[in-house]
């Protein structure tokens, strides 16, 4: 009997269930073990709370329903909004800095028809307290060492600055019209029709080059050094937290990447995605948020990477096929 | 972290890369060809897929060939690290993540709505019934093209060919890619109204384009030099 489930959700049956409950394990007992504590939040929460901290984080939610007094509620898209929400109401008066866990699902809205999941679970770490580089290089060397602890051999860690793009498209002085459109070519990518854009604005040869390039700009700390004017300031953060990494060791597993764009609108500093040779998808990201827990009335700044534990998976197994 | 590791594969990796057979075919081999990727073996076997080797020059170590709408499928899921589709194709599927990096300017034509020579099937179904109908290969495109000029259309999509579908009363008006016009034109058709030029271009797997930063680069500054 064929009995149809919603798009994007999946059963799973005891063999991919154990690895799975494997995996998510030894991420666990990584994560705890580093101090990071878990915590739980209700998978359901009201679309008005999640607008507060990030609205695009509340748009990005599939499903949505009323409860009995009629007001909105939403299965989150997304944890670090939920827990930028559980800091505010629970953590209010303890000293930074804070340091929380979890492994939970979300729900995204995601096409028909992708193979793609709406229904995912990840497992990620959130620092509440430090700042800058140094609070960015205790969660990037805290997670790519989960990882190899988890049996990933090849995995990278891609590197950026989460406010370049914006702040580069204002310095330009490119028309406040224009730039979501720019964004949006940054952001996919879409080197071809960045290059015509760039063309009609009417800027300088070089602040023409400049804005062309950043989606370029990726490699090892070398990248850094070919930053110019406006780019290079964010360059110069960038090796602040390069050189936090080297001494941690997670500097080999680290690839700089100035057009790294996140889909999500609350980052503020430097962002992340995790990588691995062997499958084609990126296995997780994260970033600096500096804003969202003062939206929720408690500022403090804080960073976090996510994991999908499905995609994981899905890297180790490709890299025992490949070994 | 305690496993000695080479710096981050700044990109020596070979490249696989996914080549459309059909119209864009030649060229795209006459251009690999400039840039000193081996080409002979695929060129002389129409059947065969997958054309590996240790090096085919030019950093490419593999070569998979397939329609050109398969492309960037291929290429978003990590099978192929780069690929050469036409525009048609990425716009026909937006959300695609592919990285889009080089217009190759070969493989021009034009996506076009084009109507029985003569006569007004889409203003009078417009008018009278406020829904025209459209037949096309690529409802994507069509059903944004209407919807982008305020008309309603009611999208039928046909797999073959589709310069049927107005003679037979099926549809008002059709909306295809055309290069030289002559299909059209040969069975009493008329482009209407461009909706969008189309010309090859290069894209890229996400993944790919950050761990085979150097071999894609080169590639890459290799062809806006040929172009």
């Amino acid at each position: 009997m064929i009995h149809p489930l919603p798009p994007g959700t999946r059963d799973v049956l005891p063999t991919e269930m154990r690895e799975l409950r494997a995996l998510s394990d030894r991420l666990r007992v990584s994560f705890e073990r580093a101090g990071y504590g878990e915590v739980w939040t209700p998978l359901v929460e009201y679309e008005e709370t999640l607008r507060r901290g990030d609205d695009r984080a509340a748009r990005a939610g599939v499903y949505r329903m009323f409860d009995d007094r009629g007001r909105v509620l939403v299965l989150r898209s997304d944890m670090t909004v939920s827990i930028a929400r559980l800091v505010s109401s629970r953590y209010g008066g303890v000293q930074p800095p804070v340091r929380l866990s979890y492994l939970a699902h979300s729900y995204r809205a995601v096409e028909r028809g992708r193979g793609q999941a709406r229904e995912f679970l990840q497992g990620g770490v959130e620092l509440i307290g430090p700042a800058g580089a140094e609070g960015d290089a205790e969660v990037v060397t805290l997670v790519l060492g989960a990882l190899e602890e988890a049996g990933l051999r090849r995995h990278r860690i891609g590197v950026g600055d989460g406010a370049l793009v914006r702040g580069l498209l204002a310095e330009l002085e490119v028309p406040e019209a224009r730039r979501d459109t720019l964004l949006e070519h940054l952001s996919r990518r879409d080197l071809v029709a960045l290059e015509v854009d760039a063309e009609e604005l009417g800027l300088s040869p070089s602040a023409r080059d400049l804005l062309v390039s950043v989606p370029t700009l990726r490699g090892g700390p070398e990248v850094l050094d070919r930053a110019e004017g406006p780019v290079a300031r964010s360059a110069e953060g960038l090796r602040a937290l390069y050189e936090l990494l080297a001494q941690t060791g997670a500097a080999e597993r680290t690839i700089f990447d100035l057009g790294l764009v996140r889909e999500l609108g609350y980052y503020t500093g430097a962002v992340f995605e995790i990588y691995d040779p062997a499958v084609g998808f990126t296995l997780g990201g994260g970033g600096r948020y500096d804003d969202l827990l003062g939206r929720y009335g408690t500022p403090l700044p804080a960073c976090g990477i996510a994991l999908d534990i499905q995609r994981v998976h899905a890297a180790q197994a490709a890299e025992e096929r490949l070994a | 972290m305690s496993t000695a590791l080479a710096t981050p594969e700044s990109g020596r990796g070979a490249l696989t890369l996914a080549v459309p057979r059909g119209a864009l075919f030649e060229e795209t081999l006459d251009l690999l060809d400039g840039l000193g990727v081996a080409t002979a073996e695929v060129r002389g076997s129409p059947r065969r897929l997958l054309f590996s080797g240790p090096d085919l020059g030019g950093g490419v170590e593999r070569i998979v060939t397939m329609r050109p709408s398969d492309v960037p499928t291929y290429v978003e899921h990590g099978a192929a690290d780069l690929g050469i589709t036409g525009k048609d194709v990425l716009l026909e599927s937006p959300s695609r993540e592919v990285y889009e990096l080089l217009d190759l300017r070969y493989g021009g034509c034009t996506m076009v709505v084009a109507a029985r020579a003569g006569d007004d099937a889409l203003e009078e179904s417009l008018r009278r019934l406020g829904v025209g109908r459209v037949a096309t290969k690529y409802p994507t495109i069509a059903a944004r093209h209407f919807a982008a000029t305020g008309r309603q259309a009611e999208i039928v999509e046909v797999k073959g060919s589709v310069e049927l579908a107005p003679l037979t009363g099926l549809v008002d008006v059709i909306v295809d890619l055309t290069a030289t016009g002559k299909t059209l034109v040969e069975n009493g058709l008329e482009v209407r109204e461009e909706i969008v030029r189309s010309t090859a271009r290069l894209i890229a797997n996400p993944v790919a384009h950050k761990l085979k930063a150097a071999a894609i680069d080169g590639l890459v500054s290799r062809l806006r030099e040929h172009g």
